[in-house]
């Protein structure tokens, strides 16, 4: 019994509870609720909104695991998904091929990775603070969308793109593999590589973590780098979804990817924080919405229960740490 | 680094502070004189932290104008103990204070300051961005209604405050301005405006150095020279013995007695706070068959160090004393690789090495383990395995990934030989005491394979019964052919450890010493002169 719950910990991190029970909670209200919730039809819903949010806290996760942030995200995705439809666009817009594709997804997440290599090394050379600089780069990248766009959509896509938004393999949507390969792959990064490692150390105590000979600063860079690239990956899904691109899409995911991490368990300070908890705390996050849809509440109630929610985990988290401390000492 | 010092005022040796202190509590002293009756007498006291007893029954009483030492190991009881009197904590039912004349049940902090009693906290409790005034006299500005702030009034309390302890500082400047010495000072003016006659000190010296301490001393003798009685808790055995008049042992919650320090010797202290005998001898061993592992020549760095030139060798562990400032931990940076020297070469095994960071040196066998365990050594919230393995990750890579399975038999491994007492390996090292997060950084260096460990005052926040098993590591170590420095300012520790002892002072090595041809005392003398 315990060694099976050890190793479910030593598998999801301690941070799985929050997530875990707030999912079971979700799933038994709205279950009852409506018989329709438990449906196919919800799945489907929640499995093609659950990427685009996903991708760019994933994008999120790994700057805050570092005590920084990444406020950049959604406009390094549209910038990234800008690179793409011009590509195309000067292959031939509907008529490109899948080379123009390839090419035009290689050079977004070059420029997705450059925005991150940039914020990277202002902030692990200046020391400045990751929120100015994040801030600078989102204003800088929102200003040069705007002006290269005139505000305007890009579209015009060829038809084959159309299955990496809206098609499916047996069954499962595509987006939602691109996703759930995005999140194995950060839950390896984090907890099997010597980055993964550093970056927890550098989000606990950076100078520390200097003096135990590890290169900071080449943590820092790439962790911004990583973070663009999956930005690039979000932008990608993103054009695919809506058949173009515009350099405010998804502006309103940007402080929901941070509220997601803290709901899967990410210390806001850094140094904890794991993928997969946060993948849990995203399917909760869709599935009160698409729940909240399905017994007729309005829309932007769903996104008011969001806040809610969220308070309501960080008073209950507080609670529990209350709880495990006394009970750690009243049992030693 | 930047104090600007009115600390020479301090330190002269004509200052007038009895005189200062006398002429304000002249009353008291009046009162105090030849009354053996205690001030305060603490009756079964008795605490329990979350199902864990922190006191227990403990009885104790500190005189008029006595100076009390309390000592222990820490977790022995001495902060709640000496928490109970100024109304922080509340003992349980059955305890009785009796406190100049009246008996409590316990204590208010209302009542502790009306009553006279005060207390320095270890981190001070002083506000770094504001100014000496105000950190002296913002209780005098504290009512029951906002009120206009009479700065000038402050600004005369504070130097009427500063004036009978014998100090000048600008009390107009932000006290982040100062150094910790002057800090301490300003913490205990506070004091001394609410008229105290109980003074509680939690590890005072803890952050200063010798000369430091000395002056603090004097402030100490001069308090309890005008009648206010001082009870402080230290681990520095040296200063308890000169200062205090008794000694109050605590060990595991209990009183063990309350002892005259006449008459009383630093190793009886120790066996009486641990429960076991100590005998320190030399260790000294002479290693000259053995290769040279680090030889320095005419290394410098503007304002810090000049000149210095030593050598190390194989199974050889050269001490490195002398005063806060002397320039050892720079020097150790650099060795380290994390500053760059001015002028001078390193040669390790016989080869010019050039470091452009700390990862050139660990590549190249260099060891550091830092003064500061707390913010520099280990990272305090992370487990203790992480923290182990984080200087030598390569090790526990397998094929492409890091490798749970591996890093579990290495940190047990290290564990098992360094005797480290811990709970999981997945528990964050801050809740390891300070002699295993001692063991756990050591053994984070020695994962590294050096051929040179630099150990910084390796026993700092490390219990007495704790520090001997820390040197005996250290010893073994030697014996396997690692070489080593050992910085510390506390000369015992490197007469008893090192084979050699070179004195820093200024920057500059001014004295080198045989631990078996000369006498502590005559190294003592020639680093607190």
């Amino acid at each position: 019994m315990t060694s099976f719950s050890d190793r479910l910990k030593a598998w999801f991190g301690p941070e799985m509870a929050g997530p875990g029970l707030a999912l079971v909670a979700v799933i038994l209200v709205f279950g009852l609720a409506s018989p329709q919730f438990l449906s196919a039809a919800t799945f489907g819903s929640v499995a093609f909104q659950l990427p685009e949010l996903g991708l760019l806290t994933l994008a999120m996760l790994l700057p805050i695991l570092t005590g920084g942030l990444n406020l950049a995200v959604t406009f390094t995705a549209n910038i990234a998904g800008l690179t793409l439809a011009w590509v195309l666009q000067a292959n031939g817009g509907a008529d490109a091929g899948a080379g123009a594709f390839a090419l035009g997804c290689i050079l977004a997440v070059i420029v997705g990775a450059a925005s991150g290599i940039v914020m990277g090394l202002v902030i692990a050379f200046t020391r400045a603070h990751p929120i100015l600089v994040s801030l600078s780069m989102m204003i800088f990248l929102r200003g040069l969308g705007e002006f290269l766009t005139r505000g305007g959509d890009v579209s015009g896509f060829p038809a084959f793109i159309g299955p990496l938004g809206h098609g499916s393999i047996a069954g499962i949507p595509v987006p939602l593999i691109v996703f759930i390969v995005c999140v194995l792959a950060w839950h390896v990064l984090l907890t099997r590589t010597k980055l993964g490692f550093n970056t927890y150390m550098i989000g606990s105590n950076l100078e520390a973590t200097r003096y135990s000979g590890i290169n900071t600063r080449k943590v820092i860079v790439l962790v911004y780098t990583l973070s663009g690239a999956m930005c690039a990956i979000a932008g990608i899904i993103m054009l695919a979804r809506f058949n173009s691109v515009r350099i405010g899409h998804g502006e309103s995911y940007l402080l929901i990817t941070v509220l997601a991490c803290f709901l899967g368990g990410v210390n806001p300070f850094g140094g904890f924080g794991r993928a997969i908890p946060v993948f849990v705390a995203l399917v909760v996050l869709q599935l009160l919405s698409s729940g909240l849809n399905l017994i007729g509440a309005n829309q932007h109630l769903a996104t008011a229960v969001w806040g809610l929610l969220l308070v309501g985990v960080m008073v209950l988290r507080f609670a529990a740490s209350k709880f495990k401390s006394s009970f750690v000492r009243k049992g030693t | 680094m930047g104090s600007p010092g009115c600390w020479a005022g301090f330190g002269r040796p004509g200052m007038s502070l009895q005189n200062g202190i006398g002429h304000t509590f002249m009353h008291q002293l009046a009162t105090t004189g030849g009354s053996e009756k205690p001030l305060l007498s603490l009756h079964d006291i008795n605490m329990t932290f979350g199902g864990v007893k922190a006191l227990r029954n403990v009885s104790c009483d500190v005189r008029p104008g006595e100076a009390h030492c309390l000592a222990g190991e820490s977790g022995c009881g001495k902060s709640p103990l000496i928490k109970i009197t100024p109304g922080v904590s509340r003992p349980a039912d059955g305890a009785s204070i009796e406190y100049d004349g009246e008996t409590y049940s316990h204590m208010s902090p209302v009542t502790a300051q009306d009553r006279g009693i005060q207390v320095i906290w270890q981190d001070l409790a002083l506000f770094p961005e504001m100014s000496v005034a105000e950190n002296i006299a913002f209780q005098t500005v504290l009512g029951r209604w906002p009120k206009p702030v009479d700065y000038g009034r402050m600004r005369k309390i504070a130097t009427d405050a500063l004036e009978r302890l014998g100090i000048t500082l600008d009390v107009d400047l932000p006290l982040k301005e100062y150094a910790i010495a002057q800090r301490q000072i300003v913490a205990i003016a506070r004091a001394l405006v609410g008229e105290a006659k109980l003074v509680f000190m939690d590890e005072p010296t803890a952050s200063l150095t010798q000369s430091e301490t000395d002056h603090l001393l004097d402030i100490v003798r001069g308090l309890s020279a005008a009648g206010v009685a001082v009870v402080f808790v230290s681990h520095r055995l040296a200063e308890v013995l000169e200062i205090s008049s008794r000694i109050t042992v605590l060990r595991d919650g209990a009183l063990v007695g309350v002892y005259p320090a006449a008459g009383m010797t630093q190793s009886r202290i120790t066996e009486l706070m641990t429960g076991k005998t100590f005998d320190q001898q030399v260790r000294a061993k002479s290693r000259q068959d053995q290769p040279v592992v680090l030889e320095v020549k005419g290394l410098s760095r503007p304002g810090q160090f000049d000149d210095i030139s030593l050598t190390v060798r194989r199974g050889e562990t050269l001490g490195i004393t002398g005063l806060l400032g002397a320039g050892r931990t720079e020097l150790a940076q650099t060795l380290f690789g994390m500053l760059q020297p001015a002028a001078g070469t390193i040669m390790l095994d016989g080869k010019p090495v050039r470091f452009s960071s700390n990862r050139d040196a660990i590549k190249a066998g260099v060891a550091y383990l830092s003064e500061d365990r707390l913010s520099l050594g280990l990272i305090q919230p992370q487990s203790i395995s992480d923290n182990l393995v984080i200087s030598s990750l390569g090790k526990i890579v397998s094929g492409r990934f890091l490798s749970d399975e591996r890093k579990r038999k290495l940190v047990a491994g290290w564990i098992t030989d360094l005797g480290v007492k811990i709970g999981l390996q997945g528990d964050a090292i801050s809740t390891l005491s300070g002699g295993n997060q001692q063991r756990i950084a050591i053994a984070k260096w020695l994962a590294t394979d050096p051929k040179l460990l630099i150990l910084d005052a390796p026993t700092v926040g490390v219990d007495v019964g704790a520090r001997a098993g820390i040197f005996d590591i250290v010893a073994k170590l030697a014996d396997t052919g690692l070489a080593i420095i050992l910085i510390s300012d506390e000369v015992p520790e490197v007469y008893f450890n090192a084979d050699r002892v070179l004195h820093m002072a200024q920057g500059r090595i001014v004295g080198s010493y045989d631990p078996r041809s000369v006498s502590l005392a005559e190294i003592e003398g020639a680093v607190y002169a």
